[in-house]
Order: C-alpha cells, then structure tokens, then sequence
C-alpha cells in the first residue's frame, strides 16, 4: 500500500495520451482509440483491486 | 509524523491530475480515486485502534454490544457512501451521488430502528 500505484496510474495516462496524440497524426484514428480504450482498461484493473481491498479492510475493521 | 507525507503526497498528485485531465479525464478520475483509498488505508490503522479502546471501555461499562457494534456500523455505511458519493461528485455526476447518498440514509434508518425501540422501551417502563 505505497504511493507508487498512483504513479503508475498517473504514467500510464501520459503515455496513453500522447500515444493518442501520435496515432491520430499518423492518422490511424480507430487504432488511437483502441490503445486508449486498453489503458483505461489496464488502469481500471488496478483500481479495482485496491477497492476490494478498502472494501474487505472496512468490512473488518467496523464489522459490517 | 503521517500528516505530513499524505499532505505532500496530496499536493504531487494534484498537480499530476491536472497534467492528464485535459487529454484522460477518466484516467485523472481513477488518479484521485485510488489517493483517496490509499490515504483511508494508512488511516484504517489508527481507527480499529481507537474502537478497541471504545470496545473495552464499553465493556468496563457494561452497556450492551449490540449498541457500540449498531454505531459502528452506522459510521462504515456513512463513511462508505461518502466516499463513493465524492467520487461520483468529482466526477460531475451529481445525480448517481445524490442516489448513493439516498441510500445510505435508508440503511443507516433501518440500522437505527432497533436503538430507538430500545430507547422507547426504557422510557416507557420509566413512565
């Protein structure tokens, strides 16, 4: 549980958004699309794990 | 002290957030989100420390489980549909917010049903 994670989420946004940027000057617009519809996608796997982990930690902590 | 890396790491992640939400608003979104349950996590720790101490205290006292474990609870669903609640806000759905918050109050009024029987009865046998 450390902070690099929102790095990580925060890197690959950039990355994915200037990959955006350089696909649709090449003019390959749905290929643009696609790779950022993979880094929302990537991103969202991470996030979802750590939620489950807030979830099951609050669910201990105030015995719900 | 932990107040001072959570307020730094705060202000970095501000300033990163703002440098990918022109291009990935969602991707800004997720960003905060997962500071925000980072910084829950760090702060679980103190909060089951203090309700060992409200449990023993309780006990000492004798007053009934069942009331401090109805309260606490309370404060996890309030706690919960707050944070979900602010997130969906951040992201501008003010509407789903508005529902998640709607909820939370009916489960935490049928939480607190038995409490205030139990509060009514105590009175009425004192009339």
């Amino acid at each position: 549980m450390s902070i690099d994670l929102v790095f990580k989420i925060a890197i690959v946004g950039i990355v994915v958004s200037v990959l955006h940027i350089v696909l649709k000057q090449a003019g390959k617009e749905d290929i643009a699309q696609i790779v950022t519809l993979a880094g929302v996608i990537v991103v969202l796997v991470m996030v979802i794990e750590l939620i489950s982990d807030l979830f099951v930690m609050v669910k201990t902590v105030f015995q719900l | 002290m932990e107040i001072l890396q959570i307020v730094g790491a705060g202000l970095v992640v501000t300033v990163l957030i703002l440098v990918i939400k022109p291009q990935r608003p969602e991707l800004a979104l997720q960003v905060s989100l997962v500071f925000g349950v980072l910084v829950f996590l760090l702060i679980l720790g103190k909060i089951s420390g203090v309700i060992h101490v409200l449990e023993e205290l309780s006990q000492r006292a004798n007053i009934n489980q069942f009331y401090l474990s109805t309260i606490l609870k309370i404060i996890g669903v309030a706690y919960i549909a707050e944070f979900g609640a602010q997130v969906c806000r951040d992201a501008g759905e003010g509407s789903i917010a508005a529902k998640v918050e709607l909820a939370a109050k009916v489960i935490i009024m049928v939480m607190a049903v038995p409490i205030i029987v139990a509060i009514l009865d105590s009175l009425i046998k004192l009339a």
